[in-house]
């Protein structure tokens, strides 16, 4: 303050007033468009009625499963991470720290390739994936592990650091419990935080994943919103909408998660 | 990065001063309906070493951060050399200040660290350099100069931060727990070259720490706080030997807690009769506080049984217990060499105590945790 | 304490209880395979594929006529279009962020404001592209929200051709998830800047002014680059909102790539694809290795 190290609250204000204004007008627009009546001018609530009319399932059929898609993707992906990296990370933490570095640059990696460039990589794994399991669009759901890993992995790593892993383990250990016990009733419950945070934040991203499933030729919700934005911008309007809250919603809660932590 | 100190032998004689006088009158400090300094009177000469001792949140780094500036007061007046300073900005108090830690600019060397009170004062880049470099040499770092923070210890960057904050001859040095980040055996080095560069200069200083061995150590007065006010003030031997109030003689040292009587004014103990010390109270149960050196281990006298004695290098500390089940710690040489289970006597030497009024329920006896 | 000397009522634990000293050197790894194999095969084997089919041809013979292509002058253009939409959109999403990161200091931590201000971050940076694009036009589209707005004004924004479903277009749409990208990356260095720093500096004499020049600004300055070339980065591989904005026509590298991926016309078009990959592995791995560089000498300061 009078050292100089914060903006006095006007300061903050005229900033946060004029960026948050900027920034709040696409999505007004977003919304706005959605009552439009088509292109006469005037409003109504048609579109969104329409979501739940008679026609509404044949109509947007498609659409519902894109989404149903989507959902499906998203529970897979979360089962990976689940049971593919957040029981290696426990186990490097605990039995190979050396791996650490190893593993962190692992999870990184997936930044520096960006989803454009792996997706040309991918194609022909998916060639071999499709014969295996069938050309569902749920497959997408090993690339979208994969996408994921820099944000679970912080989410989860971020957990682990601040637990004395370690300590805790060889504690129940030395008081007679096995490694199942000691995962099950000693880890976990202290990784809840990270975990749930990690599961939350791979939904939002598989939400909004569009390169992949496109480039591959699968359906999931982006791509739909894509496709139906040409004959009906208005329910993508709508949907893109709904997913966006929907996903502001999760890290919100991801947030208070946080924060209960650090108050208990 | 070596355990060694080097010992610095050069006095720096651009820094010495004459040493202000700092007076605290009526200060109190507000943090909505907390009070964390309670109308606080002090007194400090030129020259002088003062100490703020006291328990977490008895207001002893809020007042030095009232003297500095970073902290605004309620009431009452900040005197530097006679003038009231209570409503000039830090920046202008021409105060230096050692912070507990991480107060080096990281991305600067240890000498442009020091040379930035210079640069603010815009001295010339020679002269700059110069001093900053005797600074550096004063406390044992001159060939550090162009080592940055995270390449020093923590021993090492307070002694930067030392350096840094001394090169622009403040009037006061202001130092808030500087030692509390560090390892035991580098607080105890450090502690004895402040104090020694401290004397050389002749500057007045205020030390805040809630080290009661540090405080007594190293100051020439100690002001012991508790709750936002002074309770005493005075030599560490004063402190001692004749505590005011049972908070101090308590804080100060180690005490046994002993349930006594007070009767005509005496603490009557085990029989024995001692001076009290403080403010005079009525007659009745009081539990007097008794250093472990004031009793003695001896062939005839108060009959106990050893439960521990450890060996401490110059001294020995036994804990016995009474007869009613009360435990005392007795600190005596190290050729007496007690065991668990044997039978001994012990005398009261005679000092006189403090002692506070007791509720009949109180437990026997005690023994202060250290 | 250690595992080893664990009391012998553990060891009948659910038959894998590995003591680190007892186990054959080989079985201990075994843990790590599941995650080994599914990284190597949807992670390192994709890799290696997009990086090395630009190599060869579609029958399979080595060749540097894919590579050579990326210097054809119509792809150079487009690599340049990259690098100029990705500047500029770091640049003021940088700047812009920044701003927002000062504006939110001295604002508690757990308060409603950050928190709020945290996760609509988090959405628009990372899960925007074809959202986003929607939102843009419904914007400034050519039935846009603001388009009519300043029609009714007078303004027609559209006067010199639809901009916004070409390169120009993706500027505001790419600032939009930039801004919100940088306050996620830079927030945590504002707040590393330590409080004794500027009681310090005013214990030394120094003013507000000598705290942001001589002392925050330096310390941030590393940080703050950093961010820029993730800002850089992330314009750089978006595909989404191109994609979703520009229906044809290939105007900067991801597009490139998916006009070699999708087209039916030309045949081998897959390996210039993967030549384009090349390239674009390139200018990320230097990009993000300038940015790690960074954010080591931010830690060094920041312990």
């Amino acid at each position: 303050m009078r050292l100089g190290t914060e903006p006095t609250a006007l300061t903050r204000w005229i900033i946060l007033g004029v960026v948050g204004i900027i920034f709040a007008i696409p999505i007004i627009a977003l919304l706005q468009f959605s009552f439009r009546d088509g292109l006469g001018g005037g409003y109504t609530l048609d579109h969104w009625t329409g979501l739940f009319g008679e026609d509404a399932a044949r109509t947007y059929r498609g659409l519902f499963q894109a989404i149903g898609n989507s959902v499906v993707l998203a529970i897979v992906t979360v089962a990976i991470v689940l049971v593919i990296l957040l029981p290696t990370m426990i186990l490097v933490h605990l039995q190979f720290p050396k791996f650490k570095r190893v593993l962190e640059f692992i999870c990184i990696v997936p930044i520096t390739v960006p989803a454009i460039v792996l997706v040309v990589g991918l194609a022909p794994v998916y060639s071999i994936v499709v014969k295996i399991f069938g050309s569902g669009a749920w497959t997408l759901a090993f690339a979208y592990g994969i996408t994921v890993l820099p944000y679970a992995y912080r989410a989860i790593q971020s957990n682990l650091d601040a637990v004395p892993v370690v300590t805790l383990s060889e504690a129940a250990r030395s008081l007679g419990a096995n490694w199942l016990t000691v995962l099950g009733r000693v880890l976990l419950p202290n990784l809840r935080r990270g975990v749930l945070a990690a599961a939350f934040i791979s939904v939002a991203v598989v939400l909004g994943e569009f390169t992949i499933a496109s480039l591959l030729n699968r359906v999931n919700l982006q791509t739909a919103l894509l496709q139906v934005g040409q004959s009906d911008p208005w329910v993508a309007a709508i949907f893109a909408l709904l997913a966006l809250t929907f996903a502001f919603v999760l890290l919100l809660l991801i947030g208070r998660l946080a924060r209960n932590r650090s108050d208990s | 990065m070596t355990s060694s100190i080097p010992i610095a032998t050069t006095i720096a004689p651009s820094l010495a001063t004459e040493g202000a006088t700092v007076e605290l009158i009526g200060v109190v400090k507000d943090y909505g309906s907390h009070r964390a300094l309670n109308s606080i009177d002090l007194k400090i000469k030129p020259g002088e070493f003062i100490a703020l001792l006291g328990p977490s949140g008895c207001g002893k780094t809020t007042a030095l951060r009232a003297l500095s500036g970073l902290e605004l007061v309620n009431g009452g007046q900040i005197l530097i050399d006679g003038v009231d300073v209570a409503a000039v900005p830090t920046n202008k108090r021409d105060i230096g200040m050692v912070f507990q830690s991480y107060s080096l600019f990281p991305h600067m060397t240890s000498l442009e660290n020091v040379e930035f009170g210079l640069r603010m004062r815009k001295v010339p880049a020679a002269d700059r350099r110069a001093r900053a470099l005797e600074a550096l040499d004063m406390v044992g770092l001159g060939t550090f100069a162009e080592r940055f923070a995270h390449q020093l210890s923590g021993g090492q960057q307070q002694r930067v931060a030392l350096a840094r904050a001394l090169v622009t001859r403040p009037r006061v040095l202001l130092l808030d727990e500087p030692l509390s980040a560090l390892d035991a055996k580098v607080r105890v080095s450090l502690r004895d070259e402040i104090r020694r560069i401290q004397t050389e200069l002749g500057i007045t200083t205020v030390f805040v720490t809630h080290d009661q061995e540090e405080a007594l150590a190293v100051a020439d007065r100690v002001a012991v706080m508790k709750d936002g006010v002074i309770e005493q003030i005075g030599t560490p031997e004063e402190l001692y030997t004749t505590p005011a109030t049972p908070f101090v003689a308590d804080f100060v040292g180690l005490s046994n807690r002993v349930s006594a009587e007070l009767s005509g004014g005496k603490v009557v103990v085990y029989g024995k009769k001692l001076d009290l010390l403080g403010e005079p109270m009525h007659d009745g149960p009081v539990t007097a506080y008794i250093r472990p050196e004031d009793v003695a281990i001896e062939g005839k006298g108060i009959p106990a049984t050893v439960v521990a004695s450890s060996f401490l290098g110059s001294l020995r500390r036994t804990q016995v217990v009474l007869d009613d089940g009360s435990l005392l710690s007795i600190q005596h040489d190290v050729d007496t060499r007690p065991q668990p289970g044997d039978a001994v006597f012990l005398r009261l030497k005679g000092a006189p105590v403090s002692a506070v009024p007791r509720t009949v329920n109180a437990p026997v006896a005690e023994v202060a945790v250290p | 304490m250690t595992v080893a000397n664990a009391p012998a009522l553990t060891s009948t634990g659910a038959g894998a209880s590995p003591r680190r000293q007892s186990r054959s050197g080989f079985a201990k790894y075994l843990g790590l395979t599941p995650f080994a194999a599914y990284v190597v095969l949807f992670l390192a084997i994709p890799t290696v594929l997009a990086v090395t089919t630009g190599f060869f041809t579609e029958d399979g013979a080595f060749t540097l006529d894919n590579v050579a292509g990326i210097f054809a002058p119509n792809v150079l253009a487009t690599f340049g279009s990259s690098f100029w939409v990705s500047a500029v959109t770091a640049v003021v999403g940088a700047v812009i962020g920044a701003l927002v990161c000062y504006a939110l200091l001295g604002t508690r931590a757990e308060g409603a404001l950050r928190t709020v201000i945290d996760s609509l971050s988090s959405v628009l940076a990372q899960f925007g592209g074809v959202m986003l694009a929607f939102a843009f036009i419904a914007t400034i589209g050519n039935q846009g929200l603001i388009t009519v707005f300043l029609k009714g004004i007078g303004i027609d924004i559209f006067a010199n051709g639809y901009w916004l479903y070409q390169l120009p277009g993706l500027i505001p749409v790419y600032i939009y998830f930039q801004v919100p990208l940088m306050i996620i990356t830079f927030m945590p260095a504002l707040q590393g800047l330590k409080a004794t720093w500027a009681e310090a500096n005013a214990t030394l004499g120094g003013t507000p002014f000598t705290y942001w020049t001589r002392i925050a600004i330096p310390v941030l300055a590393p940080s703050f680059i950093g961010s820029l070339l993730l800002l850089f980065a992330n314009a750089f591989s978006s595909y989404a909102t191109a994609a979703a904005l520009i229906s044809q026509g290939a105007q900067i590298v991801p597009l490139q790539i998916r006009s070699a991926l999708v087209s039916e016309t030309v045949l081998g078009r897959e390996n210039m694809a993967g030549a384009l990959a090349l390239g674009m592995i390139v200018v990320m791995v230097i990009v993000m290795w300038g940015y790690s560089v960074l954010q080591s000498r931010t830690s060094r300061w920041q312990r």
